[in-house]
């Protein structure tokens, strides 16, 4: 075969499972009995085709190779005597059962890909106008993706010089996380801007924020968002 | 309430985002949830029948107006934009998270063999995917499900409406 026969470019291949699965489709193979000398010459020749091409070759392509060598050395042994219990499983096994789960999901990718996608194929209406004030049934739980990109902001908001300060207040992550707590019982609802901007110094803005990431995690407390990047409002569990 | 219909054509036109039942039933405090979700489902079927340029379809657990499918590359030129599309890889990974949510980002990249990262990232950008929490094992590693913004992108009512996965023969058996 000619070297030309493999020219082809690395990234339309989704990783190595998948042109594993391109291999078995053009030598019109069985999965469940895949000829795996042949499939692996195969591999190794594209693998090095890739490597000539200067392609910048991901690391999972050569696991995958020496999966591959493995396994058809593996097949070469004869099954001794002793071990006939242990090696009656076929070595190709749980390369088949990774692959027919991949493929699986890449059939899943494509068919949400021919789904009538919101902005390609299909098209709501243009936000106009100023947004219907949101009740609590519109707000959408969030998590500590936006929690971390609203502080972010907020820190850069703030703008505080770089001063150096020499930090005289004793705080503590419990002390700030009762606060936050008492505040909640009082008051209902916080939003996230109330508890940081009034939290004075950069060191206590960390600690809040600190203080709001753990009550999360331990789910004692719950945050919310009617629209991105919109005002993000901090409610107690179960109130 | 006689233009009830009415009423819920109007609210569901200038609500941008897909507006519930529920919430109807809020605003229109006399009326019954059943006859809210009758007339909407008169109005459903109306559109339908007058087959036009918009559909009223129910996403995310709420009703929304769309646009018909045969009509998409005449909006794209009113608006000037390249559709938005995410990358096969994308798609790949997004199809893990929506069919095995909540996971971690190992059992993700074992399914697909690639490192997802960067996949993973777009999609936390785009809202498509959030942390839902951590999993109680060592290491607390984060654990991704789809979001409402999933839902509304696909058309999706709820979750369960997704295509089944088609389940693939388990060997040695």
């Amino acid at each position: 075969m000619t070297a030309g026969a493999y020219e082809i470019k690395l990234d339309i291949f989704e990783g190595p499972l998948d042109l594993l699965l391109y291999l078995i489709r053009k030598n019109e193979v069985d999965i469940y009995d895949i000829p795996i000398a042949l499939i692996t010459r195969q591999y190794i020749k594209y693998i090095d085709e890739m490597k000539s091409l200067n392609l910048d070759l991901a690391g999972e392509y050569l696991v995958l190779a020496a999966t591959l060598t493995h396994i058809k050395s593996r097949m070469l042994l004869p099954v001794s005597g002793e071990d006939e219990e242990e090696e009656e499983e076929d070595p190709r096994e749980e390369l088949v059962r990774q692959l027919l789960e991949y493929k699986a999901f890449k059939e899943a990718a494509l068919g949400l890909d021919r789904m009538n996608i919101l902005g390609r194929d299909v098209f709501g209406r243009d936000h106009t106008g100023e947004e219907i004030e949101n009740d609590e049934q519109s707000l959408m739980e969030i998590g500590m993706f936006e929690l971390v990109e609203a502080f972010r902001r907020i820190i850069f908001d703030t703008g505080q010089k770089d001063l150096m300060e020499i930090d005289v207040e004793k705080m503590s992550l419990s002390d700030r996380i009762n606060d936050i707590v008492d505040e909640l019982e009082k008051r209902g609802d916080l939003t996230f801007t109330d508890l940081l901007e009034n939290a004075g110094n950069r060191m206590r803005l960390i600690y809040t924020f600190l203080a709001i990431l753990e009550l999360m995690k331990l789910r004692i407390i719950r945050a919310y968002q009617a629209v991105p990047y919109g005002t993000i409002r901090i409610f107690l569990t179960g109130k | 309430m006689d233009n009830l219909k009415a009423i819920i054509e109007a609210l569901i036109f200038v609500s941008g985002t897909p507006i519930t039942s529920s919430r109807m039933v809020g605003i229109m405090e006399d009326v019954k949830e059943k006859e809210i979700s009758s007339a909407i489902d008169d109005l459903v079927r109306e559109y339908e029948e007058r087959n036009g340029g918009i559909f009223l379809r129910e996403v995310a657990g709420g009703y929304q107006f769309r646009t018909g499918e045969t009509v998409g590359s005449w909006v794209h030129k009113l608006k000037g934009q390249k559709p938005a599309a995410l990358s096969p890889a994308a798609m790949e990974t997004l199809a893990v998270v929506a069919y095995r949510q909540p996971v971690m980002r190992s059992e993700i990249e074992k399914v697909r063999g690639v490192d997802i990262s960067g996949t993973l990232r777009g999609l936390l950008e785009k809202n498509l995917v959030r942390i839902v929490g951590r999993k109680d094992v060592p290491g607390r590693p984060m654990i991704y499900g789809t979001t409402r913004k999933f839902l509304e992108t696909f058309g999706l009512k709820t979750l369960s409406d997704l295509p089944t996965l088609r389940e693939f023969r388990e060997l040695g058996e």
